[in-house]
Formats: C-alpha cells, structure tokens, sequence
C-alpha cells in the first residue's frame, strides 16, 4: 500500500508488522494498535480545543469590533499555549466543605463524555475509531455523562449556588435531549440505520444531476428534513448551555452556575468540555444532516478520499462551529420559562407532528423515484414549520398583550414638571 | 483464560463491587453513583454479549435518566445531601437471608435449564440485528400488541406521574 | 469480529479518563498551594454561609424529569422502528405512527395540566 493512498493504515499496517516482527502475539498488537488509535483521537480533540480558544477569542472580538489576541505569536496563534501554561499554573483551591471524590471527579466526568462521542465519528471513509452499528445512540449514551458531571459538580462544591445552577442546568438539559434524540431520529429514519457511516453513505445517493453541467445533486439529508436541522441546533445550541441557553450560568443571577467553586486546571476542564460540545455538536450536524466527508471530487480509496473528505468534514463542522458561536455573541440570554416554553411547547411537539408525518409520505411514496420522495418530504417540512412559526407567533402575540406594560408618552429621564402634577392635583 | 473472560470477570467484580458500595454507603449521593457505576458495569457486560443496543439503552436510559432522576429526588426531597443516613435498619438480616434464599433457589432453578452450561449461539447473523428488532417490535406475527401496550402503559405512567407529583390542577389558558 | 469495533471504545474510556485526569495531575505537581480560610471560604457573595447548602427546590424541576424519562423510554422503541421501516407493512407504519401520537397524547396533558408552566 502507498504512503498517500492512505497515511494512517499505511502507519497501521507498518506498527502492525513491526509489532509481529518482535514476536508479540496477535491480540497484544491488536490492542496496542486500538489504544494507540484511541490515544491519537483523545489527543486529537484536546488539540482542536486549544485551537478553538484561538478561535472563540478571535471570533469574539471581531463580534465586538475588537482585535482580540495579537501578542502572542501570529495572530495571536500561540495565545492558547500561554493560557494553558497559565492554566495549569493556577493555584487550584477547593472549598471547605467540599466532598473530594465529587469535586475532583466531576471535571474528569464531564471531559470524559465528550471525549468518549468521538469513538464513532469518522473523519473521512476509512479513518472512524469503531463503526459502531448503534451510533446514534452511542452518541446519545455518551452524552448521559455530561448529565451525571453537572449535578455531581454542582452538589459537591458545597455552594448554594452551585447547587440551583446544576439543577436548572440538569432541568435544561434533559428537557432539551427530547428534542435533540427526536431529530436524530429523522436521519436514522432516512437512512434505515443507526451506524454513523451508514448514515453518511446513504446521503450520497444522486437525486439527480444539473443537465448540461453534469454535477449530481446529492440527497443530504439537510434537504428531506430542513426543519430537523432548525430544531437540532435549536436543542444543541441548548445542549451545550451557551448563549442564549447559558442559564445554567447566569452571571447576574448565579454568579457562573454549576461551577462556581472551581478554580484552575479543574474549571479550565469545565471549558474544555463546554467548547468540545460545541465542535461535537457542529460535527455531528455535519455528519446527520449534510453529508459528512461527502463533498465534489471525494473519491473513494486514493489520496482524495482521506485528502478531501478529511478536508470537507472539518469544512462543514468549524462553519458549523462558527453559526453556534454567532449565536452565542449576536443573541441574548432567555428566560427559563421562555426556554422551557420553546422547548415543551415548540420543539417536541413540532418534532413530534414531523415524525409522524414524515414515515407516512415515506410509506405512501414507497417504491418511487427518490427525487420526488425528498421534494415532497421537503414541502411538508416547509408546511409544518410555517404552521408552526404562525401559531407560536400568534400564541407569542396573546402572551404579550396581557403583560404588557403600556406606557403612554415619551420615556424621559427627567422628574415629570412640577405643573403638571398640580394639574393633576386640580383635576382630582 | 481468554482474553474475553478477564474483561468479563472486571465486568463482573465492578457491578457486584460497587452494588455493595451502594447499599454500604451512609452517604445517599454516593450511594446514587456508585449506582452509576453498577449500572456502567451492566452495560459494559451487555456489549460482551453482543447485545449493543441494550448496552447503549442501559446507559441512556438507565444513567441518564433513571440515576439523574434518583439523584435529583433525594436532593429534593430531604436535606440529606450533606450528612449521612443509617444504612441498615434492624431487619436488614432477615432482609439478608431472603436475598440470600432468593437468589439461592433461583440459581437451583436455572442449573436444570439446559442452556445453564453451554455456550450461546453467535447473535452475529451478518444481518443488521436492530432491524430485526424493529421488525419483531413492530409486526404483527411479532410483537406488535406487547410494544402498544407498552406505549399506553407508558401514557398512564406519565399521567400518573404528573397527577401524582402535581396535585394542584391549573388549567392554562 | 464486532466486539473488535467495541475494543476501541474500551480503551477509548481508559483514554478518556486518562487525558483529564493526567493533566489534574500535571497541575497539582505546577501550581502552588497556599491555601488560607478566605481562600477556601465557599464563593457566595463574600458573605458568611448561612445554614447548609440544601435549598428547597421546586417540584418543577423533578416533573420535567419525569417527562423526560418516558419519552426517552419511548425514543428507545422508536429507533428499531425507524431502522425497520423498509421491511415493515401498512400495519407497522401505523402502529409506529400510533406510538408517536401516544407520545405525544401524554405531552398534551402535561401542558394541558399545566405541569410544563414554570411559575
């Protein structure tokens, strides 16, 4: 096999030989191979959250029509590594009162689980840690850690507000996972399975292609079921707890949520967690919804299989990082009943009516061309999603008129003229 | 031994290990994690047997809503959260000797299964086994009136659940 | 084999574990530890702590919980079906269509009762 066909088998068939050669029996070679596999993709994403606090900072203040980091190397480019060297440098203190195993493991279990969702994530065709036949839901699985994380942080800092900002974040959490599993079910649906790459290949299929130009349209699943992706990153959005979900820590109200007790390495693991679910999140949109490595010009076993489609996954995933982090800086922060509302009252039951919807065109267009089956499950996504935006809207309307304070003349911010409160006087 | 059977036995010695760190414990939160780490253990023995979706429920549903749930219902409930609690009450040996004849006659029962001792055939058809799940769940000549009434049943849970916790009927608008 | 997929995400929990913990590790051998009583005081707007970190939490938070745990257990039917869905009859279709509506039965309660209304 060549080098360029495929750098990283071409690294694992050559470790492989080598470790034969020096008489390690077949079992030993296979584990050590799977640990170093496993090494590298661990090692991998903490390298990607080192570049997502460039990223995040740059991004930020470029939002807020500032430079942000230029110091440090280009661009500020080394400005992570100083964070980090400071970071680990940082007197980590630990609240009297605090339950020890709790407190330490909590950061550890919250890395953990977002580690842990990068198993079934293939970056390009070949290079997926394990094509699990469950994905999905493995997925999801690894996600109930994060869960466990909060409320564990939360409880063992001995802090009244740590504990009420795990609670919501717990309340907000599981209620958005609703969502999240129910537009997760659309792709599986759409492609009849669970396992990540399964869904990817079955997004390749031509719908048909621009005559002249001879370029195939592809089926991403982005086109059968917009409205999914709109509640998808909705829920993920939420799932991450940033803004405008960033309740959980809500400065104003919770001095920082959950988290309030951790100090040094042990919160900078909280925001490690916190920045990887955002990138996991864009990834696993870009895989469910819009193909994955799939893109023009991927082939299949030669240098632009892994080139390219390693090239289109991270394409698609940093914009989709982009579009979380543009609602993080452009959108306020909600209210928790408004955001217990959005989801409990708009986004289950808006997935809910697709889900039920959507298998029975699949049922009755059976047997069809595969063009007309997208077009028409792209209208009725089209025709809920209006019908639903009208009915929030109108709902939104009522709410406001029965709250709202009516103000009658110009707010100022001057005391009201001596003369018209005499006025008023006489009048009464 | 094979390879397979030492992660099994580990498997094994984390679900019993931490099972009695659960009932042992005078502190309830940590009794509620180490009853996330019996549950861990189970999932961990269900993807030894083949049976991955189980495993993946066994932690989805088990982990990240069932323990969340317990968690949450002894913060809520009681201040017990910081101080301990007695573990053991004074029929926890009569409790004892029923588990222990329980689960005594129920191993005296399956040792005449005749599958007791042998090896499970290989679940791995080559065909994609959660479709066949699907198709049995969700088919008549399969079990398609159990999976329904599981759906209702799980309708009246959740009503039951609401009417049970909160009692204060408020009509919304 | 499939258990050879699984390997990887069993040593993946080792590595995954692994990571945070050895950089915990690194920063207890690198960053100093002076720790004094208005260090370790808990963070609660520089006032003294009153009485013990419990509060009374409202029920709200347990009956969202609730829900959610009998739509996940749903969920769990739902993706067979879903992977299922080429193979099954005109029955099957409706009988998962049916589930969904169920579901979605127990949702309009809650909202109707007013058990999703946070007050």
């Amino acid at each position: 096999m060549q080098f360029l066909e495929d750098p990283v088998l071409w690294i694992a068939e050559w470790l492989r030989e080598v470790l034969l050669g020096w008489g390690a029996s077949e079992l030993v070679t296979n584990m050590t191979l799977n640990f170093l596999g496993a090494f590298v993709v661990g090692a991998m994403i903490m390298v990607i959250f080192i570049l997502l606090t460039w990223i995040e900072r740059k991004a930020a203040a470029r939002f807020q029509d500032r430079i942000g980091p230029n110091r440090v190397g280009p661009f500020g480019l080394i400005q992570p590594i100083a964070d980090a060297v400071k970071m680990l440098t940082k007197e980590d203190t630990r609240p009297k009162g605090a339950d020890v195993v709790g407190y330490v493991l909590a950061p550890i279990v919250s890395v953990f689980s977002v580690l842990m969702t990068w198993a079934v994530v293939p970056f390009t065709q070949k290079w997926i840690g394990a094509d699990l036949s469950v994905g999905v839901m493995y997925v999801a699985a690894a996600g109930s850690f994060g869960i466990v994380a909060v409320l564990l942080a939360g409880w063992s800092s001995n802090n009244k507000y740590s504990l009420i900002g795990a609670f919501r974040g717990v309340a907000q959490l599981i209620s958005y996972e609703v969502p999240l599993f129910l537009s997760l079910l659309v792709p599986v649906f759409l492609a009849r399975s669970m396992g990540v790459n399964d869904i990817i290949t079955s997004q390749t299929a031509v719908l048909f292609a621009i005559p002249w130009l001879n370029i195939p349209i592809r089926g991403f699943f982005v086109l059968a079921a917009p409205l999914s992706v709109v509640i998808y990153f909705i829920s993920s959005l939420a799932e991450v707890g940033r803004a405008p979900f960033d309740l959980i820590e809500a400065e104003s109200e919770l001095v920082a949520g959950y988290h309030v007790e951790y100090s040094g390495m042990k919160f900078g693991l909280f925001q490690a967690a916190e920045f990887l679910h955002s990138f996991t999140f864009a990834a696993l949109m870009a895989l469910m919804f819009f193909g994955g490595w799939q893109g023009p010009w991927v082939g299949t076993n030669n240098l632009t299989g892994w080139l390219l489609g390693g090239f289109y996954f991270m394409l698609k995933t940093f914009f989709f990082y982009m579009m979380v982090m543009w609602s993080r800086l452009t959108f306020p922060r909600i209210r928790i009943d408004q955001m217990m509302n959005l989801n409990w009252k708009f986004m289950v039951p808006v997935s809910l009516v697709l889900l039920m919807g959507m298998p029975l065109i699949d049922y009755g267009l059976r047997g069809q061309e595969l063009w007309l089956k997208y077009l028409v499950l792209f209208l009725f996504n089209l025709i809920v999603g209006l019908i639903a935006f009208a009915w929030a809207a109108r709902a939104d309307r009522r709410v406001k008129t029965h709250t709202r304070v009516r103000f009658e003349g110009r707010p100022v911010a001057v005391m009201p003229q001596a003369p018209a409160a005499a006025e008023d006087e006489t009048a009464g | 031994m094979e390879p397979i059977q030492i992660v099994f036995l580990i498997g094994a010695a984390l679900v019993l290990g931490s099972a009695v760190m659960v009932v042992t414990r005078r502190n309830l939160i940590h009794a509620a994690l180490f009853l996330i780490l019996t549950l861990s253990g189970v999932a961990m023995i269900f993807v030894l047997l083949e049976a991955f979706y189980w495993a993946v429920i066994q932690v989805v549903v088990y982990i990240g809503a069932i323990a969340i749930l317990i968690i949450m219902a002894i913060m809520v409930t009681r201040n017990v959260t910081g101080d301990t609690v007695k573990p053991f009450n004074n029929m926890a040996v009569w409790a004892a000797m029923l588990s222990v004849v329980a689960s005594g006659s129920l191993i005296w029962a399956l040792s005449y299964w005749p599958a007791f001792d042998q090896t499970a055939p290989v679940a791995d058809t080559g065909e994609y086994v959660i479709r066949l799940l699907g198709l049995e769940l969700f088919s008549a000549e399969g079990y398609l009136i159990p999976t329904m009434i599981a759906s209702v049943l799980l309708l009246a849970a959740l009503i039951a659940a609401i009417k049970s916790a909160f009692p204060i009927s408020q009509e919304e608008e | 084999m499939l258990l050879d997929n699984w390997l990887f995400v069993g040593l993946l929990v080792i590595v995954a574990a692994g990571i945070p913990a050895i950089v915990l590790v690194i920063a207890r051998l690198l960053a100093p530890r002076k720790p004094n009583d208005a260090k370790l005081d808990t963070y609660e707007c520089g006032m003294e702590t009153v009485g013990d970190t419990w509060v009374q939490f409202k029920v709200q938070y347990y009956i969202y919980a609730l829900v959610f745990l009998v739509f996940d257990v749903e969920i769990i039917f739902l993706y067979p079906w879903a992977v299922a869905f080429d193979h099954l009859d005109l029955l099957g279709v409706i009988a998962g269509v049916l589930f969904i509506f169920l579901l979605g039965d127990g949702l309009l309660y809650a909202w109707r009762k007013g058990a999703l209304k946070w007050n």
